[in-house]
């Protein structure tokens, strides 16, 4: 094969990968979506939030140390112990179950029946507390977060390509953290469709979905479904965050992961796992190869608006989405 | 006490529908022009100008813009920074290209090149709606600050990648560039926005403000009346463009005077006036005005009390405005999704009545 076409293969593959960390995003958008009709702008800075709190729990770092020690002039930082990787996990689980009770508690229980763009309006300024009080909580330096993911390149992938391209190729470049990635969101996937599927909970989950009157008629508890619902996307985000954020180390940026799956969910439809699914692939391997091919010609960069711009004209044809459900509108 | 219609009398329809049918609040309102027309430009210094009264008169108009589209039209748009992009980089290609002509066309005109780019980026709200349509207008944003950082012509090529306002006056009086006074600053940013508020509430009161509130309330509802949705939504979305756009050259030109796209025009701006319309309160012009003066005000207020008086370091007073702005758009959704236009509302209709209950 020419090795032209193995760079745009490799580059799609990269895309893929990609795509499934947006789609890993997506999918905490879809879950709140789904249960309680809330397009959830926070999700970005929940995993960022997650992402900072795992990593100040395994450092021992004191929560607000900064703030403490700017009113009553100590100098605390750290506790002096270190968490292993799975206890932070868990415990950093538990924080954001906390949280998820919090939001259900005193902010969506008093928005109940508010239109649909209050409740994203009122998402965007809980995504603005959530930033601060992460900043206040572990300080805003970048972080690094190591919890034993295996890095850098696969060069079993990459001495097993190699035979496919002529003399100047040496194998598709794929970062290990990638393919961790890959597996751990089809786990979580298939984790959530069981669950939603198989149990109890799942179902009255479900019910919710369908009709929020409906279920509170049979006895599902609408407040306990949400704040599930919540735990989970808080979850979710936890996992994004550790994966973004053993790419990329814990910045700010990793909340603008948020505006990466937007057009995600655009495309897949709001209302639908697979959908998150498939438009994040999509979109993943689309902006790697727009940027590929077309990229060089207008100037590079384009990964930051060619998403949207697809999903818009995608939109304009088909407003629900790949797979969402047919809009119907009545007066 | 003299907060009162009585005797106030009413002998035409005109003085009927007037904005201020209270005679105390015609009065007030004059005396707050002349105030910021005759007694601020000779307090003004420039710090007052810089932190204060020039931000809180160009975010004013941003406000207004956003506002006609967000609480009059009910489009919601997270591409305000892309658009005042739009008006500042107008703005900049004009001024540029005709040296000649009065900054004040340059302006209007920078405007009028945002309403088209608006009117381009509002087509999909024919098809989708709600937040469907937030998410589109993030394409815009991102789109125009891409376009305006990659195509060097905008720029003219400068090696920096910034554009610079060049000095220009405004009958006689340099109103951009370095040598530019305080006052003529904010004259200039005030006699823009006055012009422009009572053009908003005009235009919400009449025909079009209330085709453009009818598509707010329900859109198929709006239609089988007689509504054409596509002239009220694009009308909407050009107003408030151009609106979006007088700022975003103002802002450029006259209030930083030189500018890099992604960090003057980025989706935190978008995010910051859409607050300001929030907390200020959607659909009405005077929420607007105390939106855009409280976000303006606050940042400042709490650098006074953290970093000056408590002595914090600034990054986590930074950190504290974060949540308290955060927490505040969440009470007033909660609380008073009105804003804080509504708060002096009740404010006036307790005043009509004090001191007598009834």
């Amino acid at each position: 094969m020419p090795t032209e076409i193995l760079y745009g293969v490799e580059v799609a593959l990269n895309g893929l990968m990609a795509g499934v960390l947006y789609a890993l995003v997506a999918l905490g958008f879809v879950l709140i979506f789904k249960a309680s009709g809330i397009f959830n702008y926070s999700q970005g800075v929940m995993a960022l939030f997650a992402a900072l709190t795992l990593v100040g729990i395994m450092e021992g770092q004191v929560p607000f140390a900064h703030l403490i020690n700017a009113i009553f002039g100590t100098k605390i930082h750290h506790f002096g112990w270190e968490v292993p990787a799975l206890l932070a996990i868990a415990l950093t689980t538990i924080v954001m179950v906390v949280f998820a009770w919090l939001v259900q508690r005193f902010i969506f229980r008093h928005l109940v029946g508010q239109e649909p763009i209050i409740l994203f309006m009122a998402t965007i300024g809980l995504a603005y507390f959530l930033e601060g009080v992460g900043d206040l909580m572990w300080g805003s330096d970048i972080k690094t977060l190591d919890v034993g993911l295996p890095q850098g390149a696969s060069f079993w992938i990459e001495e097993n390509t190699a035979f496919l391209g002529g003399e100047d190729f040496y194998g598709f470049f794929i970062d290990k953290l990638d393919v961790v990635a890959a597996v751990v969101a089809a786990v979580l996937v298939a984790g959530l469709v069981i669950f939603s599927q198989y149990t109890k909970q799942g179902r009255a989950m479900r019910a919710v979905a369908d009709d929020h009157q409906a279920a509170l008629s049979v006895g599902i508890s609408l407040s306990f479904i949400w704040v599930l619902v919540w735990s989970l996307a808080g979850f979710v985000a936890l996992v994004a965050g550790i994966m973004w954020g053993a790419k990329s180390g814990v910045q700010f940026s990793l909340s603008l992961i948020a505006l990466k799956a937007l057009p995600v969910l655009m495309l897949g439809g709001f209302t639908s796992i697979p959908g998150a699914i498939v438009g994040g692939l999509i979109i993943g391997v689309g902006e790697k190869l727009f940027e590929f091919l077309i990229g060089p010609m207008v100037g590079g960069a384009t990964e930051n608006w060619f998403a949207y711009v697809l999903a818009l004209i995608f939109l304009v044809f088909r407003p629900q989405g790949l797979f969402g459900e047919k809009i119907i509108e009545r007066v | 006490m003299f907060y009162r219609e009585a005797g106030d009398f009413k002998t035409s329809y005109r003085d009927d529908s007037q904005t201020f049918p209270i005679s105390f609040d015609r009065w007030r309102y004059y005396a707050v022009l002349i105030v910021a027309f005759g007694v601020i430009p000779f307090l003004i210094n420039d710090y007052w100008a810089n932190a204060l009264l020039v931000p809180f008169l160009i975010y004013a108009i941003a406000a207004i813009g956003l506002n006609i589209l967000t609480g009059y039209c009910g489009q919601v748009s997270l591409g305000t920074g892309g658009f005042m992009a739009v008006g500042a980089y107008a703005c900049y290609k004009l001024m540029t290209a005709f040296p000649d002509v009065s900054i004040l066309i340059h302006v209007l005109l920078a405007g009028g090149v945002t309403a088209l780019v608006g009117v381009l980026f509002g087509l999909p709200s024919l098809r989708i709606k709600g937040f469907y349509l937030a998410v589109a207008t993030l394409a815009a944003q991102f789109f125009l600050v891409w376009l305006f950082n990659k195509v060097p012509w905008f720029y003219n090529y400068s090696a920096s990648g910034q554009i610079s306002a060049p000095e220009r006056t405004f009958l006689g009086h340099a109103v951009t560039g370095p040598a530019t006074t305080a006052s003529a600053k904010y004259l200039f940013c005030l006699a823009i926005l006055v012009v422009l508020a009572w053009l908003a509430r005009n235009l919400t009161r009449g025909t079009i403000g209330r085709k453009w509130m009818a598509i707010r309330d329900m859109d198929i509802a709006a239609e089988i009346i007689g509504v054409n949705p596509l002239t009220a939504k694009l009308s909407a979305f050009a107003v408030s463009s151009f609106f979006v756009g007088v700022s975003g050259a103002l802002f450029f030109a006259v209030y930083l005077g030189a500018v890099e796209v992604g960090e003057a025009f980025g989706i935190q701006k978008s995010f910051l006036v859409l607050f300001m319309i929030i907390i200020g309160g959607l659909g009405s012009i005077f929420g607007s005005f105390a939106g855009a003066a409280f976000l303006v005000l606050l940042p400042v207020v709490l650098k006074v009390i953290g970093v000056d008086l408590l002595g914090w370091p600034t990054d986590i007073v930074a950190h504290i405005q974060l949540v308290i702005i955060g927490a505040l758009i969440v009470m007033f959704l909660i609380l008073e999704p009105h804003g804080l236009a509504q708060l002096w509302r009740v404010a006036k209709e307790k005043l009509r009545l004090w001191p007598f209950p009834y």
